[in-house]
């Protein structure tokens, strides 16, 4: 048995893993892949921190411009950490040897994002996240940091003691390589699995594995999940493959044509507003496309030659000389298990960091550069505050019955029956919550997602994996990747459609307003005996 | 257009076979035609593959017998697709990563800084710039003929990793992880080359082992088969080492 078990390898599992071994727990890091195969690595704009060598900036402004653009749902207290801590934090990742972008006098150079009131985000290149992810990697390998790689989260293990609540014991894995489910005990474990925007299937811009499985297992373990409904849209993916054309296209003066090569919207207005007015114009006029042939070769060159690179690559057309064609595409998850602000979810001994979890600091919209500064700081704290969890909590569990019942599912799950293909049903899947639960949405729509994700439900026995093999059987693998992700996507439109109001990245065109009275509160999703039950609840969970 | 797959199951008789795949033409990436291979026509298929964009370093394999990422990959008609070598093939394109990754940490290939806000001019900064966008896909360690004959080679991309740390300003244990490398290390790689056009981020960890042996060099060490060979302080300086005769 260890102290602390990290399921996950990203940026906010790595941080954790880091800082609970120097609480001076024993640590292991358990993940479905390798370290550094993980979303953080397509972070490219920033980490947001009012540094002491910036004149203008100060950590007030950078809690004001995080408030507004949560649009009422953060927690003032916890963005207030947040931000507090952010240069703590820059100074942590400089002195394990981030290779951040240098100003003219040897200090950590910054840049401006969109919604902030100021030069503000710390970079590494186009490769901030990469650059972070790769160094905590690396401190890993110096502090003796154990992986547990290519194992996959089947789910929490919990006991039940009389008069207590319910407690964490360790979890449920499929090794890949073997085919084996196996348990790992822990006295703490902490869930940096990343967000479920591939619920949307090809429509996101997010890698293959943002499939949400760490926060449907913490929903079947008893956990709660707020603010399910919020979800970013990033305006400029490329039109067939989603890969992202990062924002800085538009910043350096790139415009939005309509299928008339006509502009139609302010290219720098927020993340959400360019992606209506996007969506609008596509259904309007066919197609939309970011311009930037204006700017010439030798400055897309110096400037966006990853732009350049990505649009021949992924989309067969030469930015210098064409358009490039694009739309919106879901980009990341504000909601998630729900933690307060020790990272504790309502299942004692069970954490949260990352994209997965909703520390209430990004509400109902994400600024630009705080996911990154995010991970670092909450997965911190999630690292130290497991740790301490573990040495309070000793006490050993039986775990036997419910490994012998992910044995059997596992065994059972190459019997089902394949009638339908869940390829299929996945794509399908993306399709209509793209069409009808994404940007735009409203009561109709979503109730016939919906219904249509319920009968998904019921048709999974008769769907199943093709491949029979034990060793290393993705297609296994992405068979309960869409089970984790139906069973995320009723969370979201039942979240969706009870949230009768518009807010951030929830838009509803039957109910345009914002309402505070109503609705100016967390979802908060959970499961009793195995049914969905949802509540809007004001504040943070004591 | 055809795709020829190397395939491998270790439950199967008859070990590696090599399948073909009829596929429309395209233009799409291998990825994409790999995963239209697996949704639509055999899902036994097996690969590795994240963020589809060529930085996460997921679905490295050879194509023709060169290194690539599959996501960045335009696909050809008649392409032969294989798994990387040097690592054990647990099935079709996918490897176990894991014993090449342990050379990161052989080759102490991580940051130890001491000052708590060090200063670093833009200059300094770009020493590294491209060896710390590293996404460790392991193109160049399959590429790398010195693991044909000796496996336990610190290879490429983890002694790209320690000069990444040794030339940043901010190390401060460049002794330690200088005298890493000695064996088994920068002395043992042939400067053949292989393993610069393969790397995806434009790499060259072959001009980084070099500049690791004349940093050696400098501080005393020198390379050991020279020194036996003609029984001299000659060739300590990192000048390259072609196996031709000594003078």
């Amino acid at each position: 048995m260890v102290d602390v078990l990290i399921i996950g390898a990203g940026g906010a599992a790595l941080s954790a893993a880091l800082k609970a071994k120097e609480s001076g727990a024993r640590v292991q890091v358990l993940s479905k892949s390798y370290p550094t195969r993980a979303q953080t690595c397509m972070a490219q704009g920033g980490i947001n921190a009012a540094l002491a060598h910036s004149d203008a900036d100060t950590v007030a402004l950078h809690v004001q411009d995080t408030l507004k653009s949560a649009q009422g749902l953060a927690s003032p207290e916890a963005v207030e950490f947040m931000c507090h801590e952010a240069p703590n934090a820059l100074a942590w990742l400089d002195s394990i040897g981030v290779p951040f972008s240098r100003n003219a006098n040897a200090q950590i150079a910054q840049r401006r994002l969109g919604g902030a009131s100021n030069v503000r985000a710390c970079y590494a290149q186009d490769y901030t996240g990469l650059k972070i992810l790769h160094t905590l990697y690396d401190q890993c390998n110096r502090h003796n940091i154990e992986f547990l790689n290519e194992r996959f989260l089947l789910n929490i293990l919990t006991q039940k003691v009389t008069d207590e609540p319910c407690c964490v014991s360790g979890v449920t894995a499929l090794n890949l390589r073997t085919g084996d489910v196996e348990a790992y005990e822990a006295r703490s474990v902490i869930i940096a699995t990343g967000g479920y925007s591939r619920i949307y299937h090809n429509h996101a811009t997010n890698a293959t594995g943002s499939t949400g499985d760490g926060i449907a297992a913490a929903l079947r373990a008893g956990a709660r999940l707020s603010d399910m409904e919020f979800i970013q849209f990033h305006p400029t993916a490329l039109h067939r493959s989603s890969v992202l054309i990062s924002e800085s296209a538009r910043g350096a003066g790139g415009y939005l044509l309509n299928a008339d090569h006509e502009r139609f919207t302010d290219e720098l207005a927020p993340r959400d507003v360019v992606s209506r007015e996007i969506l609008k114009e596509l259904e309007r006029s066919g197609a939309v496309y970011l311009d930037i042939r204006h700017l010439g070769e030798a400055f897309i060159d110096e400037q966006l030659p990853q732009e350049r690179k990505l649009a021949q690559q992924y989309e067969n057309v030469d930015p210098v000389y064409e358009l490039i064609p694009i739309k919106p595409a879901a980009h990341y998850c504000m909601g998630g298990i729900e933690v307060d602000a020790m990272s504790q979810t309502a299942v004692s001994g069970l954490y949260a960091c990352g994209e997965c979890a909703n520390h209430n600091v990004h509400g109902a919209n994400r600024l630009g550069g705080n996911s990154l500064l995010e991970l670092i700081v909450f997965g911190q704290s999630a690292g130290e505050q497991a740790a301490q969890h573990a040495q309070k909590h000793q006490n050993t569990c039986n775990y036997e019955a419910q490994l012998q019942q992910d044995r059997r599912f596992i065994e059972g799950i190459k019997y089902f029956t394949n009638q339908i293909d869940f390829y299929e049903k996945y794509r399908f899947m993306g399709n209509i919550f793209y069409n009808n639960a994404a940007i735009i949405r409203d009561d109709m729509g979503l109730k016939a997602v919906l219904a249509a994700v319920r009968q998904l439900q019921k048709e999974l026995p008769f769907m199943g994996p093709k491949d029979k093999s034990a060793t290393y059987n993705t297609n296994l693998v992405e068979f309960i990747e869409f089970g984790n992700m139906v069973e995320l996507a009723e969370v979201v439109l039942v979240s969706a459609i009870s949230r009768k109001e518009s807010r951030g990245a929830h838009f509803r065109s039957d109910a345009p307003q914002r309402d505070d009275t109503r609705f100016g509160a967390h979802t908060i999703a959970w499961k009793e005996d195995g049914v969905l039950c949802l509540d809007f609840i004001k504040g943070v969970r004591e | 257009m055809t795709l020829e797959v190397m395939r491998y199951c270790p439950a199967a008789p008859n070990g590696a076979q090599k399948i073909s795949y009829e596929l429309e033409d395209a233009h799409q990436t291998l990825l994409e035609a790999l995963i239209t291979i697996k949704t639509s026509l055999d899902a036994t298929l097996s690969f590795c593959s994240d963020c589809r964009s060529g930085v996460c370093g997921s679905c490295a394999m050879r194509v023709n017998g060169v290194e690539v990422l599959a996501c960045t990959y335009q696909v050809c008609d008649g392409d032969t697709i294989e798994p990387l070598r040097h690592m054990e093939v647990i099935r079709d394109l996918i490897v176990d990563s894991e014993s090449a990754l342990t050379f990161n940490k052989k080759a102490h290939a991580y940051g130890s800084v001491s000052i708590k806000t060090p200063k670093v001019t833009p200059e300094e900064e770009k020493k590294n710039e491209f060896q710390s966008a590293c996404i460790l896909c392991a193109s160049c360690y399959s590429a790398c003929p010195v693991y044909d004959v000796n496996s336990n080679f610190l290879g490429p991309f983890a002694l790209t990793r320690n000069w990444r740390y040794v030339s940043d300003v901010r190390e401060t244990e460049v002794e330690d992880k200088i005298a890493t490398v000695q064996r088994n290390g920068i002395w043992d790689c042939t400067l053949c080359n292989e393993c610069v056009p393969v790397c995806p981020v434009g790499i060259a960890p072959k001009q980084d082992i070099v500049m690791l042996r004349s940093k050696s060099g400098v501080m005393g060490y020198m390379d050991p088969s020279f020194s036996t060979n003609i029984g001299g302080n000659f060739g300590n300086d990192g000048t390259p080492d072609f196996g031709g005769p000594a003078f």
